[in-house]
């Protein structure tokens, strides 16, 4: 019964991979450590952190999961806890009331570790910035290893951007 | 009758559309309480604008609203909440934001406020923030009872706020959220800001509702300014209105599905969610369709190869879809989980006036598409039950889908030709509006000011997650850990958008 529900719904969905963001393999060259590359594989985990996002980034790295961007099969995965990340993906203009949940997260996370901010707001606070809420972007409140533009960056952008990242770490 | 005659009021603020705003003292904002008690009316929103409270009331058959406006003389007013408890949240956010307190207030603790700020009542008169004190959780007494501390930062790809949960055994006996996290200061940005600002911001109000937010602040606009839109654009924001819904129902139904470990239907609506997505993409040139609605009109029009990706796209869902329920319905398991979980009584959803899935699958058939164009010209029901678990909440997302496609199919084929873009008109003169839109969770209030200028002055801002929110808190009471998951997601509030 369950089979004939669902027989021959789609055929293949799964695109392939775009190529490594140029620009963020350029902003990465700096951060790379052989021994940290040797270690971690080409797998990474990602552990994702709201720092006080409009929930639009969410919602784009959430499709990374579906089917035609899987970003499994690229030896990504999101994990539950950031002791068990490799990379902290964070999103939205940090605010004063995520500021120390965010330190708290990132120094929860072992090393070696890479910081990767998502989104216009992450960068600098965007729209937000000068808010008496507002701290600003992620790189004022940890170290970043790399940014993915976008308001929000679509699967795309980001499944290029964490390409790059798998490029030069892993 | 209609609410303002049961309110004595002394003067009829102008202008201030669509609908009347009255001064009230002491007596008339009683009064308004009264009715709200009676069970007359809902809360439509309660906000600061120092030194002014403003009280937007909804008649209870939903014919009328009303705002009434008292003035703080000492920084202070009747406690709404003291006798109708839904006001609560919106005190205590407004004695942070505004430092308007609440005479007699059922609870003097912060909201917003977690104490990290730098300066105190930073909508009203500003001071250097003081020390924060310790937050006091709802004491919890009894043997054998223990404590869960859930976030700020949870285990999913999820927005953060802190669930303090008490329990006996596996059974939840208080659930207690504390939520600002992901407070920006949008409405102190707003102050002052132009209307393009205004809108991008407002856009960003909480993302997954972009367009029922950019569709509520360019009407609060266009009603302020008595701005007529031309009718292709209103058409065009319903078209947009529709495609967010359907995204949003399609990634909450595999969503809720997945949080009881049927994995399956979250990758099965993840795609339908991803083909609309693109679908809106290939319209609308964004995948969330975000900055696409300005007041005056919208960004893009659509063409006909627009037109073709959208009947390929209604065609598809209902090939797959139909399946999907049919699975859903089918999956005994499944139902296990969902049937009698998470009951929201149909009282509380009565009282607190709570909109969106969670009021229509407890028993309130308020949808805010009935109030404005172009919905008043299309035909589409509104699925409503009693049953108030999360299974009915489910099925009153699958039954929004069928008259989200049939709106889509109605839109296009009566699309008007024309004009898609009007310039705001000037004023002379300082004036306010007020718009509800319907977004995928429920309705949501944007209530501004433009100065002469036409800059904003003001802006207020309100989520439909306000009313939703404390119902989440007694719908998981009696229930187990286990199924907060679920209970939550089938409720998908908003921080950003309750955080503001």
């Amino acid at each position: 019964m369950r089979r004939s529900l669902l027989d021959s719904l789609h055929g293949p969905l799964t695109e392939p991979a775009p190529a490594p963001d140029a620009a963020g393999l350029a902003e990465l060259a700096k951060a790379v450590n052989r021994a940290a590359r040797a270690r971690l594989g080409r797998s990474l985990s990602i552990r994702q952190v709201d720092a006080g996002s409009c929930n639009g980034c969410e919602l784009e790295i959430h499709a990374l999961n579906n089917a035609f961007y899987d970003l499994e099969r690229l030896g990504l995965r999101f994990v539950a806890s950031p002791r068990h990340a490799d990379v902290l993906m964070v999103t939205g203009p940090v605010t004063k009331n995520m500021r120390e949940a965010l330190q708290r997260t990132y120094h929860a996370t072992p090393d070696p570790k890479w910081v990767v901010a998502v989104g216009a707001c992450a960068a600098d606070g965007s729209i937000f910035a000068g808010s008496y809420a507002v701290e600003g972007g992620v790189k004022d409140v940890v170290p970043v290893d790399l940014h993915i533009p976008g308001c929000p960056p679509n699967p795309r952008q980001l499944l290029a951007g964490l390409l790059a990242l798998l490029q030069k770490v892993a | 009758m209609a609410l303002l005659d049961s309110i004595t009021h002394r003067r009829t603020v102008k202008p201030h559309r669509p609908w009347p705003r009255v001064d009230v003292g002491a007596n008339g904002w009683t009064q308004a309480i009264d009715l709200l008690t009676q069970g007359r009316c809902t809360l439509l929103g309660l906000w600061g604008d120092a030194p002014m409270v403003h009280m937007a009331l909804l008649a209870s058959d939903f014919r009328d609203i009303a705002v009434v406006s008292y003035a703080c003389e000492d920084g202070s007013y009747p406690s709404v909440a003291a006798r109708h408890p839904p006001a609560g949240k919106l005190e205590r956010a407004m004695r942070d934001l505004h430092g308007l307190d609440a005479v007699d207030s059922p609870d003097n603790r912060t909201w917003l406020d977690l104490g990290f700020w730098s300066v105190r009542t930073p909508l009203g008169k500003r001071g250097k923030a003081a020390k924060p004190k310790p937050y006091q959780f709802l004491p919890v007494e009894g043997e054998g009872l223990h404590q869960i501390p859930v976030g700020p930062v949870h285990a999913g790809i999820i927005e953060p706020g802190h669930f303090r949960f008490t329990c006996n055994g596996e059974h939840v006996v208080r659930l207690e959220q504390r939520l600002g996290y992901v407070h920006k200061g949008i409405e102190g940005l707003m102050q002052g800001a132009s209307l393009d600002k205004a809108a991008k911001l407002a856009a960003r109000t909480s993302g997954d509702s972009t367009v029922a937010y950019s569709f509520a602040f360019a009407q609060a606009v266009e009603t302020a300014t008595q701005t007529a839109v031309p009718p292709r654009a209103t058409y065009l924001r319903a078209l947009m209105a529709e495609l967010e819904r359907l995204a949003n129902h399609f990634g909450d139904i595999g969503a809720i599905c997945n949080d009881a470990s049927f994995a399956i239907m979250l990758a099965q609506c993840g795609i339908l969610r991803e083909r609309t997505l693109r679908a809106a993409e290939a319209c609308f040139g964004h995948r969330l369709m975000m900055d696409a609605i300005m007041p005056g009109g919208v960004a893009h029009d659509l063409t006909a190869d627009g037109i073709a990706t959208l009947h390929a796209l209604l065609t598809e869902v209902r090939r797959v879809f139909p399946r999907l329920v049919e699975l859903y319905d089918s999956t005994t398991s499944l139902q296990d989980r969902t049937v009698t979980t998470g009951i929201v009584k149909p009282d509380y959803v009565r009282q607190w006036g709570t909109g969106g899935y969670v009021g229509r699958a407890s028993g309130r058939g308020f949808d805010a598409r009935r109030l404005y164009a172009p919905y008043d010209s299309l035909s589409f029901d509104v699925p409503v039950r009693e049953d108030g678990d999360v299974n009915a909440r489910i099925w009153i997302r699958i039954r929004e889908v069928e008259q989200s496609l049939t709106l889509i199919e109605q839109i296009v084929g009566a699309l008007p030709a024309g004009e898609i873009q009007t310039p705001i008109k000037t004023i002379a003169k300082s004036c306010e509006g007020m718009a509800l839109a319907e977004a995928f969770r429920g309705d949501v209030l944007v209530w501004l000011r433009l100065g002469a200028e036409g800059n904003v002055e003001r802006c207020h801002l309100r989520d439909a997650s306000w009313f939703q929110w404390p119902l989440l808190e007694t719908a998981i009471e009696g229930n187990i850990v286990a199924d907060f998951p679920l209970c939550n997601k089938s409720f998908n509030c908003s921080y950003s958008g309750h955080d503001i």
